[in-house]
């Protein structure tokens, strides 16, 4: 009986294609432009809140204000925190084993995740420095930083 | 209801096909920014806020998450709402409830939709039923105009009529500084247009659009005392339909289907006994010329079968007896998430007496505006300029 069900039940195929595009916008065109052709990394200051962000943009999160500044921030920073990810998915960028850390930039208030190479493993800690390796072939996307690696 | 709701602000981006200047969060801004504005609120003063766009409809997921900044909603309470066309409605009608509650006093509610970034048709597609649809679907324009034929076919209008109602949509528009379509056309443009799916041309259809809207709603207290002009809402409904079911384009049925159920049940709240004289305007979801005839149809501002006869007297237009869409409507700015919100506000906007060049030259008192899409959703919400109206 569980038989014959199993090979009267249907499955139809549901695959969708869908492209999309992400207009970067204000702030976002500034970040990717100073990064892409000058290896810069900007950040967002707010007078307000007396913090710096990274990523940057447009509206502080905290006190709504509207930011239109940008400072140089790093490129050398900090690990805030990190993990070893040990398992592989296909929707994974790498395979692994590969690091992922939260850097917090120089004069940056905010941390972003970033992959961590050239290290070895054990040594990985937080408040570990670190500075970026830019891509040679920069396309104006967060991978312009290849990754980041100790100092 | 109870607890009386007032909307206290709102505004809207210009929209546009094309917005390259500003990310999402940016273009999103722009709409709050003008709500608060509109209100002299600011954002400490939000007790909740609620955002509607269509999930991937602009290659994007969980924009309550990341938009955060540009939505102001950081630390605050809100949710997140996606239900089609309806998506700006069901937003509006989120954010009443949650006034009425009592819980939240001061509640912003946000519709936003940036279509050029997504691929709005494929993901339109994964609309459709995985069993029965999916295979088949290719977008929305093939449901429009399967209205359309059986429109002409049940009662006789002809594709001049549908026509009639491209023209006044992109005239209107051409009033409406916000507006997306703002075309100088007459019928012979639209019957030359190219044909998509007949009888649907390019012209009977609404355009993709980017923008937003935003707007502040309010309990009694608050609305009497920071607001010199607050539109009431006075009721809401909102009417489901099984999107298997194909009886709704039997324009001749008798069976109630959704948009007769929302707009029967919302007249009987309201005590409406003849709706093309108890409203002053109608803001109506139009996403093609033919489902405006339609809604003249089951909102009762006419007979069944007698839709393309207003269009034709012109009884609808911004001077005409019954001004519906004096905005443009869905056909001149579609950005999915904020159609259905600008309808509410540009409903709004003529009752307070603020809709600029497109304003209807007479008292306006009482307006009703409608939304649908998704799976057939209708979403209803009747506006008024004093609570004894
Ligand atoms: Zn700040």
């Amino acid at each position: 009986m569980e038989e014959k069900h199993t090979t009267d039940t249907f499955e139809v195929d549901q695959r969708l294609t869908a492209h999309g595009t992400y207009w970067a916008g204000k702030m976002g065109t500034r970040f990717y432009t100073a990064l892409r052709d000058q290896q810069k990394i900007l950040g967002t200051p707010c007078t307000t809140c007396n913090k710096v962000f990274w990523p940057p943009r447009s509206i502080c999160t905290f006190c709504f204000s509207e930011l239109k500044d940008v400072v140089e921030i790093g490129p050398r920073g900090t690990v805030e925190t990190f993990t070893l990810v040990t398992y592989t998915e296909p929707i994974h960028p790498r395979t692994a084993p590969f690091l992922y850390a939260v850097i917090k930039l120089d004069g940056a208030d905010t941390g972003m995740a970033h992959f961590l190479d050239e290290v070895e493993i054990d040594k990985v800690h937080i408040g570990m420095r670190v500075q970026p390796v830019f891509a040679k072939d920069r396309k104006g996307n967060i991978l312009d930083i290849q990754y980041f690696k100790p100092i | 209801m109870k607890r009386n709701v007032a909307i206290i602000g709102g505004g809207q981006t210009f929209h546009a096909a094309r917005r390259h200047d500003v990310d999402q969060a940016e273009m999103v801004n722009e709409a709050v920014r003008a709500a608060l504005n509109d209100a002299r609120m600011t954002m400490d003063e939000i007790d909740l806020v609620i955002l509607g766009n269509m999930e991937f409809f602009e290659g994007t997921h969980m924009t309550d998450c990341w938009l955060v900044h540009g939505t102001g909603a950081y630390g605050k309470q809100g949710l997140k709402i996606t239900t089609g066309g309806t998506v700006g409605a069901t937003a509006v009608v989120t954010a009443a409830h949650h006034v009425a509650s009592g819980l939240f006093p001061r509640v912003l509610c946000i519709g936003f939709e940036k279509q050029e970034e997504g691929d709005t048709g494929a993901i339109l597609s994964g609309v459709a039923h995985p069993l029965w649809g999916r295979s088949l679907a290719g977008a929305a324009v093939g449901y429009f105009a399967m209205m359309g034929s059986s429109y002409m076919a049940a009662w006789g209008a002809t594709e001049e009529h549908s026509a009639m109602v491209a023209v006044k949509a992109r005239q209107n528009a051409r009033k409406n500084k916000y507006a997306h379509l703002k075309l100088d056309i007459g019928i012979e443009d639209v019957l030359n247009s190219r044909m998509l799916s007949w009888p649907i041309r390019m012209l009977d259809m609404c355009p993709a659009s980017n923008g937003a809207c935003a707007m502040i709603l309010a309990d009694e207290k608050t609305a009497k005392a920071r607001c010199k002009k607050p539109v009431w809402i006075r009721a809401m409904d909102t009417a489901h339909n099984e999107q298997f079911e194909l009886d709704w384009r039997d324009v001749k049925t008798t069976r109630p289907i959704f948009s007769r159920t929302c707009a029967k049940r919302i007249y009987r709240k309201l005590g409406v006994q003849k709706p093309s004289e108890y409203f002053d305007v109608f803001e109506v979801y139009e996403p093609a010329t033919w489902s405006e005839l339609v809604w003249y149809e089951d909102l009762g501002l006419c007979a069944p079968g007698e839709g393309f006869r207003l269009i034709e007297k012109g009884v609808t237009e911004i001077g005409g007896a019954i001004p519906v869409n004096p905005s443009g409507g869905v056909l001149s700015t579609n950005c999915i998430g904020a159609s259905a919100m600008l309808r509410v506000w540009e409903a709004a906007l003529q009752i307070r007496g603020d809709a600029g060049e497109h304003q209807v030259p007479k008292d306006v008192r009482r307006a009703l505006t409608t939304a649908y899409g998704g799976t057939n959703w209708t979403v209803m919400t009747a506006l008024s300029r004093t609570l004894d109206d």
